[in-house]
């Protein structure tokens, strides 16, 4: 029949048109930089108040510190940046900073010791979430102007006791030393702000990159700083892409129209490592995964009971399937390479045990609640907990939630068992100690939800005293040795059973060299990169 | 009653009683129905479910919730594991069995609860009229112009993630346009000679709406129901997928597949056997919501 | 919900709105008011929605490591220890001069943030639905005019699949197959890497900007992007379409008038399209209408699965992290959308069918 047959024609075009190709194997420009990576984390890129992975990264490139950690060496600690020297008073309180001569912003206005003296001050007085970073060591909004002051070409500090050179030094490579050109931010000033509205989608930075643009949940584009003080980087572009799952980032990496994928699961990386021209980079990070149990509840905090919970976490079995690759093994609050840390891992599965250790504590048909966010490796780990708390007669009951809600109960006390992580928020010791062991006032109405100690309603059992003493012991094995004595006290008879430490795998185009993701210590830098 | 007899009283043109009237209609529904060879095969399929779902530890292989990190991801035709075993080693095929009951479940409690609330709406709103109905009808378009989404994940968000709130938030979705319906119908009923007849007999409203308007209504509802049935599974599916259904370890399909698809270029068959399974179910329905579409409703259909 | 979203569009079998009173101011400012009604109270459930949740819009923003001082500032500064309805009022009070507030959680406008996702929405969605139309509309009638026929079993196969299949799932296979293995499409994103931001935008359509630009590198790119994903969602509407023309047109056939009309002499071509086609239209229209609200709503598996940045994962993004200002300034957009279309179909029963006359 005509009409059908006109019809089908019709249908045919259109088929046709649909499928015909248009593209072909890529590969990205050999002056651009291409990573896939979950940016959704991003909310602000004010150095004073940005505190999250993706954010941090941007920052680290934007930004430059006093002080700042070489990605390509990451074990010698920290090194002159913005600051080209420094001294410490006998007293051991002020710290004087001689700043770099000849470095700009990228705005073309020299770096003064008065911009860093604003920065640090503005950090303090605006008293955004990581500002604790810096009030920990005296500063107050009332008393920055007299703490950190600047004086021609120097910058002082002055902290409230002495503290370890080292940990004032380390706080100050986390994003929060980030160096702002006070001309443009105070320019940007919006009812006394201190420009922080503008900064949150804006960069005043002097960092070997410039902010090309932030769309949220899109992409970030940075180009290089051609007069940077240190030679303006080899990736002339830098695109950040926000590919939330693994399986479309394998494919773009497979396809060569990424350079690197930074969130592959295990079996994607499993996958990629056949296909060739990539190439796998494991670094260990910082953040740990733990679980913790509130001491609120009657039967949890019997200290037989704690005990018996860490024998019953199968951490071979899910290190070597879910986790595979991805998580390390790791039972103590420092992480490893850490100052301090300690690599003792007593605990294993053994069901035996923990009945025993249950029924010496009188402890019978236990039934708890554990919040987990609603991520799959979380959420595979609770099921793993769940089946081996089984096996020893407890029942677990898993409620899955977001982030944000699982966190504010977590906060307000109300959950049995917590399956957290932790990533440290600058390299030094006290990150971690001074949270886990760590607990001044244990009461309800302290509601210091900073600390994970409180959070479980813990007192640490006197830990919190050591925890004061080894931040501010000057010498470096003595403070070594206390740490790792606090750690084995910790792992004992605290009532978190910490288990893994991550390991981050980024999948790479074999031409990607220098690449790094700042392992346990910072973040990502982009700048040395070659390809 | 010989079987001859039996036939023949229900194929009667002269039913001696209002019930034999009634049987005989739903008789020869039947017949018709059953000609229909798409729709029987439906019908094959959800008995099918049916029976599964209550059979679910005798025809299972394994139990659903025992782990195995040592074979993990096994694939297809694994001894002792047919369909495989999932990231934590637990068998795929005992999964699915016993999350048919699940699926039956949403399935049961959302076909119980929009269609009723959508009804109850509908036929005061049609039937009182004036400004119940003005009020009702714009809180109806109210919740037809929400984004679905928006309104399912926020209620789910809101009372809590779990199969019971799934089931309300996605009700909640789901009611408006069978208040559309049951008011369009009640509105044509309302004016009708026989409802006026029964009215100057002296029955009240409730009576009128209970006894003769919902009846009427109920038919077009069913095939309705029926034919958004894959869709509420599907719905339920995507809300496990986004992890705001059934919760873990429960075998939900939705919640496997979304476990699953993690592994989907190198292990697909973890989330594309609980996926053919929803396949299989929702296209049942569709298959029967046409057969009874035709038979119970038949100028809505071709 | 998302399934849902993606796999079945609502079935119209709405009854039109009120078919009374005809006079055309009256009825504007009639069909006005209850949009405003409708969005006034589409927004007030939403608002009191997300007071209820439990998800905290302050812990959104300071994030794990807050001290309580901090937090108590940011619980001032959103204004939430003011009661819940002067809130509302305030928001109102807003949004009637335009603004729908700051994103908590990128700190931009929000106006900002919609012109920039629901563009990307807009372009997969219409490029959806020509696809749907396209090809749905044609099948539906041959499948209708050649009832029985192997092109009718195909055409009920290709829309049972398309009722009962989990989108995400043909999605990722397509993204294997398509562009993994053969390479025939772009992957995920809207664009191509080195492609991004190079025309200047001025619809926000990459495919229309890179007209007007003159750009047909950026074009042949944005197009092997949209093509799979845009398929995809076409053939979800194109199941729902095909099955409603072709029972449209089986009504029709089956009326007295193409009998007559075939008894003439009349040639089929001509029955089929000048006669049958030409009375369903108006229906079709509904039908076409209501998928493409549906589809405008966002598809967030779809834009999760091709790192599409549109409107559905935005605001779900938004909802899962309290970001009210967000949640609500999207929820305004597409209830509009929806809104709007449902009064053009409306519209167009009153203009072209006489029986709603």
């Amino acid at each position: 029949m005509n009409a059908i047959n006109r019809l089908m024609t019709s249908a045919a075009i259109g088929l046709a048109v649909g499928v015909s190709s248009f593209a072909a194997y890529a590969e990205t420009p050999a002056n651009m930089l291409v990573i896939a990576n979950r940016i959704d984390d991003v909310t602000t890129l004010d150095p004073a108040e940005s505190f999250e992975f993706a954010g941090a990264d941007i920052s680290r490139n934007v930004y430059n510190r006093l002080v700042y950690l070489d990605p390509l060496d990451l074990a010698a600690g920290y090194q002159p940046g913005l600051a080209e020297s420094w001294e410490v008073s006998e007293d051991g309180k002020t710290i004087t900073f001689t700043m770099r001569e000849g470095v700009t912003f990228h705005s073309g206005n020299p770096v003064r010791a008065e911009d860093a003296a604003f920065s640090l001050q503005r950090a303090v007085i605006l008293n955004k979430t990581p500002a604790f970073i810096l009030t920990q060591f005296g500063f107050t909004p009332e008393n920055a102007e007299e703490t950190i002051r600047a004086e021609g070409n120097k910058l002082m500090i002055t902290t409230d006791k002495r503290y370890a050179t080292s940990f004032v030094l380390n706080c100050l490579t986390a994003t929060i030393g980030g160096i702002v050109d006070k001309e443009t931010v105070m320019a940007n000033e919006v009812d006394g702000d201190m420009g922080n509205t503008w900064l949150k989608t804006n960069s005043a930075g002097s960092g070997p990159y410039t902010l090309g643009s932030w769309k949220p949940n899109e992409s970030v584009t940075l180009e290089a700083y051609a007069d940077y003080y240190d030679g303006a980087p080899t990736m002339e572009r830098v695109i950040v892409r926000h590919v939330l799952e693994s399986a479309s980032q394998r494919l773009l990496l497979e396809r060569g129209d990424i350079d690197i994928a930074r969130n592959l699961n295990p079996e994607d990386i499993a996958g990629v490592m056949e296909a060739d021209g990539i190439k796998i980079e494991d670094e260990l990070k910082g953040r740990l995964m733990y679980l913790s149990l509130n001491q609120k509840h009657p039967e949890l905090s019997k200290p037989e009971v704690r005990q018996a919970i860490k024998y019953l976490i199968d951490y071979e079995g899910m290190k070597n399937s879910f986790l595979k690759g991805q998580y390390t093994i790791h039972q103590n609050f420092l992480p490893a390479t850490y100052l301090g840390a300690s690599e003792e891992a007593p605990f294993s599965l053994n069901v035996e045990k923990a009945k025993e250790l249950l029924a010496s504590a009188g402890v019978e048909g236990l039934e708890i609640e554990t919040g987990v966010r609603e991520a799959q490796e979380r959420m595979e780990i609770a099921q793993s907990l769940q089946n081996t708390f089984a096996q020893a007669g407890i029942t677990l009951n898993i409620t899955v939630g977001t982030a944000k809600q699982i966190l504010a109960r977590y906060r307000a006390r109300e959950l049995d068992l917590y399956l957290g992580a932790w990533g440290p928020d600058y390299p030094d010791p006290q990150t971690n100690a001074g949270t886990f062991a760590y607990n001044p006032d244990n009461s309800d109405e302290a509601n210091a939800t900073g600390y994970l100690a409180w959070r479980n309603s813990w007192d640490t059992g006197g830990l919190g005293e050591k925890v004061d003493a080894a931040v501010t012991e000057g010498d470096r094995d003595k403070r070594v040795q206390m740490y790792q004595d606090i750690q084995a006290e910790f792992r004992e008879i605290s009532p978190f059973a910490i288990m893994f430490q991550q390991i981050e795998q980024s999948a790479l185009r074999d031409n990607v060299m220098n690449w790094s993701t700042g392992q346990a210590v910072t973040s990502a830098a982009y700048w040395q990169v070659t390809k | 009653m010989t079987e001859q007899t039996m036939k023949q009283w229900l194929l009667t043109d002269t039913p001696t009683s209002r019930r034999h009237a009634k049987i005989s209609a739903f008789y020869q529904g039947w017949l018709s129905f059953r000609s229909n060879t798409m729709a029987m095969i439906g019908l094959g399929i959800l008995v099918a479910l049916v029976v599964i779902a209550a059979a679910a530890p005798l025809l299972s292989p394994h139990d659903p919730y025992v782990q195995d990190l040592g074979n993990r991801l096994a694939p297809l035709g694994t001894d002792g594991h047919i369909f495989g075993t999932d990231s934590l080693g637990r068998d795929i095929l005992s999964r699915l069995i016993y999350g048919a009951r699940i699926t039956l479940y949403i399935v049961a409690l959302v076909a119980l609860i929009a269609p009723v609330a959508g009804l109850l709406v509908g036929t005061i709103s049609g039937y009182v009229g004036g400004w119940t109905d003005t009020v009702l009808m714009r809180i109806t378009d109210i919740f037809l112009a929400f984004p679905r989404l928006v309104l399912a994940l926020a209620f789910v968000a809101a009372l809590g993630a779990g199969i019971e709130n799934a089931v309300l938030a996605i009700s909640l979705t789901a009611w408006p346009p069978y208040a559309r319906i049951a008011r369009a119908e009640t509105l044509t009923i309302r004016s009708s000679d026989y409802i006026s007849a029964i009215k100057l007999q002296g029955a009240g409203a409730l009576r009128i709406i209970t006894k003769h308007i919902w009846p009427l209504c109920i038919s077009s509802l069913i095939v309705r129901v029926t034919l958004d049935m894959a869709g509420i599974i599907l719905a339920a599916a995507g809300l496990g997928f986004l992890g705001l259904g059934a919760q873990p370890p429960s075998p939900e399909w939705g919640a496997m597949i979304s476990e699953g698809r993690r592994f989907i270029l190198d292990h697909w068959w973890v989330a594309t056997m609980p996926g053919l399974a929803i396949f299989t179910v929702s296209l049942a329905f569709n298959l029967l919501g046409d057969g009874l579409r035709d038979v119970l409703d038949p100028k809505a259909g071709e | 919900m998302t399934m849902s979203d993606d796999n079945n569009e609502r079935r119209p079998s709405r009854a039109p709105l009120s078919a009374t009173m005809w006079p055309v101011a009256r009825t504007t400012i009639r069909t006005l008011g209850s949009i405003a009604v409708t969005l006034l109270g589409l927004l007030f459930v939403t608002f009191i929605i997300g007071r209820v949740m439990p998800i905290d819009p302050v812990l959104a923003i300071v994030g794990e490591r807050a001290s309580q001082a901090t937090y108590d500032a940011v619980y001032q500064q959103l204004g939430l220890d003011k009661p819940l309805i002067v809130q509302f009022l305030y928001y109102i009070w807003d949004v009637l001069h335009l603004d729908f507030g700051t994103s908590l959680l990128n700190a931009r406008p929000v106006s900002e943030d919609i012109a920039r996702v629901f563009p990307a929405t807009l372009e997969l969605a219409t490029l959806g639905i020509i696809f749907g139309v396209v090809l749905g509309v044609p099948l539906g009638v041959l499948a209708a005019v050649r009832k029985g026929s192997w092109i009718d079993q195909v055409a009920r196969v290709l829309a049972l699949v398309g009722y009962s299949m989990p989108i995400f799932w043909l999605g990722l296979m397509g993204l294997l197959i398509f562009y993994g293995i053969l390479g025939w499409v772009g992957g995920p994103g809207r664009v191509g890497i080195f492609y991004v931001d190079v025309v200047p935008s001025v619809t926000g359509l990459i495919l229309v900007d890179s007209i007007i630009d003159g750009n047909w590198d950026v074009f042949r790119d944005a197009f092997s992007h949209i093509i799979l994903p845009a398929s995809l969602l076409g053939y979800y509407s194109l199941a729902y379409i095909s099955r409603m023309t072709r029972s449209f047109m089986l009504e029709q056939l089956s009326a007295e008038y193409v009998t007559t009309a075939r008894v003439k002499g009349m040639s089929e071509w001509d029955v089929i399209w000048k006669h049958a086609f030409k009375n369903i239209r108006v229906q079709l229209i509904t039908v076409i209408a209501l998928s493409y609200a549906g589809l405008l709503e966002g598809s967030v598996l779809t834009e999760i699965i091709f790192s599409w940045p549109g409107i559905g994962s935005y605001i779900t993004t938004a909802l899962l992290s309290a970001d009210m200002n967000a949640v609500l300034g999207g929820t305004v957009v597409v209830g509009l959308i929806f809104i709007l279309l449902n009064i053009f179909s409306d519209l167009l029963y009153k203009v072209f069918d006489p029986r709603a006359k």
